[in-house]
């Protein structure tokens, strides 16, 4: 009985979010962070960049990490985002404005960026991968990719689906 | 039996008289990427046939641990800790003494100088060190961003020689070779040891400041970041011997984790005419790195010299 008024609720939520992302946005990426039966859980750290073809990082999307922790002590699992940490994440000097967000609850989460608004608004046009990294604390870390062209001639939308630490995510561009 | 096949062994470790040397030397650390300043990490280091498994004896560090109290062969126990041990424990730490003659402490070979380096070169010191049967442990806080540098740097003297007859080995000092080889001594052949143990460790983003060698003996010059290193990836490094390129070198690459293989899967390379070489790691985890320089160019006249440089390094998984 609980179950079936928590789903119903969930619906309801999910509806207006859905239509109020869809007005504006140039590009939506949408990230699924799977629910798991494990016996310590933890929200995952989860970083998105828009790679370049030669592996160099062209745009830091959204970082989601335990940014309010007292004396930065979120921070210690960010590099464990390795690929991330590598190419983005020990360079910045965390938190950033804009790109710092907490961390996510189980659920598909939507991020809508316009393309005449930073990061996106210096993205020169060219062939890129969308890059979403997890990591989670006594968990695993997963990445997945998916390739676009920028800017859009036509309506593009990819996705991935993750194994493990993320489920499907996916990439909506509009022209 | 067992007393006999005692009797056969003692002898011969004796007569070497440089334990050390049949063995690998290495410093473990518990992490090498680190997200933040603020992040501490411990410090194994030891000396043992097994990378990186403490089996052998404890790699003896000035500044980290009091020497434990009754470890002469044979004895039973440790004995309560008097007034009396303590001293000794304390005695046994200076510099020097360990290397005074006659007892357990003849054969051991003295303490090694340690030196840690902050990213901005200013040296700090180890804490909670201690000395344990098998290992020395260690505590570094990670107090600025930026690079890491432990190094342990060492060195001695070799000799064979013989006298009436009997082929003879020693281990010492310029200091004691003085006094210690019979005058009567012949076919004396001199070894000079410079040894160099190093590893790296980044809070943030890799530095390179404390990577500049000092132009002593044989000294890592990286042209990739020893803690920029990843599973199918070429590192390259360049080897000197006292600040010039050092053509030649011997380099052995063993990757950790021996106990739960069959063989040791050691990489060997050689350094070319500028001292370069080239490292692709086969897959992520702890690597022993070691170069050796044997030449003529010994302090001590009429003598060989035997330097070496060796780190531990870990690859990370791309």
């Amino acid at each position: 009985m609980r179950k079936l008024v928590t789903v119903g609720l969930s619906g309801i939520i999910a509806g207006p979010v859905l239509t109020g992302a869809s007005l504006a946005a140039d590009m939506k990426v949408t990230i699924e962070v799977p629910k798991l039966d494990v016996a310590e859980y933890h929200r995952p750290y989860v970083a998105a960049w828009i790679e370049n073809a030669d592996g160099g990082v062209a745009a830091n999307l959204s970082v989601w990490y335990e940014f309010k922790k007292e004396n930065h002590k979120g921070n210690k699992w960010l590099k464990d985002m390795r690929q991330w940490w590598r190419r983005a994440g020990r360079e910045l000097d965390m938190p950033v404005d804009g790109l710092s967000s907490a961390t996510r609850p189980a659920g598909k989460h939507p991020i809508d960026f316009s393309s005449s608004a930073p990061p996106l608004a210096e993205l020169k046009p060219g062939e890129y991968e969308l890059v979403v990294e997890a990591a989670r604390e006594v968990g695993g870390r997963e990445l997945v990719r998916i390739p676009f062209k920028w800017p859009a001639a036509e309506a593009f939308s990819g996705s991935a689906q993750g194994k493990d630490e993320l489920g499907v995510v996916a990439l909506e561009i509009k022209p | 039996m067992k007393t006999s096949l005692k009797w056969l062994v003692v002898p011969f470790c004796v007569s070497l008289a440089m334990p050390a040397s049949a063995h690998r030397a290495w410093l473990l650390p518990s992490a090498t990427v680190l997200s933040d300043t603020g992040s501490w990490i411990t410090v194994d280091a030891a000396v043992s046939d097994s990378l990186f498994y403490f089996e052998h004896v404890p790699m003896r560090l000035t500044g980290v641990g009091a020497e434990p109290a009754g470890r002469e062969r044979g004895a039973k126990g440790a004995p309560a800790a008097t007034g009396a041990t303590k001293r000794e424990a304390r005695a046994a730490q200076q510099p020097g003494a360990a290397g005074a003659p006659g007892g357990d402490a003849r054969r051991r070979p003295p303490s090694q100088q340690l030196a840690i380096f902050a990213p901005d070169g200013s040296n700090i010191a180890p804490q909670n060190g201690a000395i344990g049967k098998f290992r020395s442990t260690f505590d570094i806080p990670l107090e600025k961003a930026g690079t890491y540098k432990l190094a342990v740097v060492g060195g001695g003297l070799t000799a064979s020689y013989t006298l009436k007859g009997e082929k003879k080995r020693w281990r010492g000092t310029a200091e004691t070779f003085k006094t210690e080889i019979p005058a009567d001594a012949e076919d004396v052949k001199v070894t000079e040891q410079q040894r160099r143990l190093e590893t790296f460790v980044t809070a943030g983003k890799p530095s390179k400041d404390v990577l500049k060698p000092t132009g002593k003996g044989l000294e890592l010059d990286p042209v990739t970041h020893p803690n920029d290193l990843f599973a199918g990836e070429a590192a390259k490094f360049r080897l000197l011997i006292d600040g010039k390129p050092a053509a030649g070198a011997r380099l052995t690459v063993v990757p950790g984790g021996i106990r739960y293989r069959d063989s040791i899967n050691e990489m060997n390379a050689t350094s070319d005419a500028d001292g370069f070489v080239s490292v692709t790691w086969p897959e992520a985890g702890m690597y022993w790195m070691e170069a050796v320089v044997e030449d003529d160019n010994a302090q001590m006249p009429n003598a060989k010299r035997r330097a070496t440089y060796a780190a531990t390094l870990e690859v990370m998984k791309p």
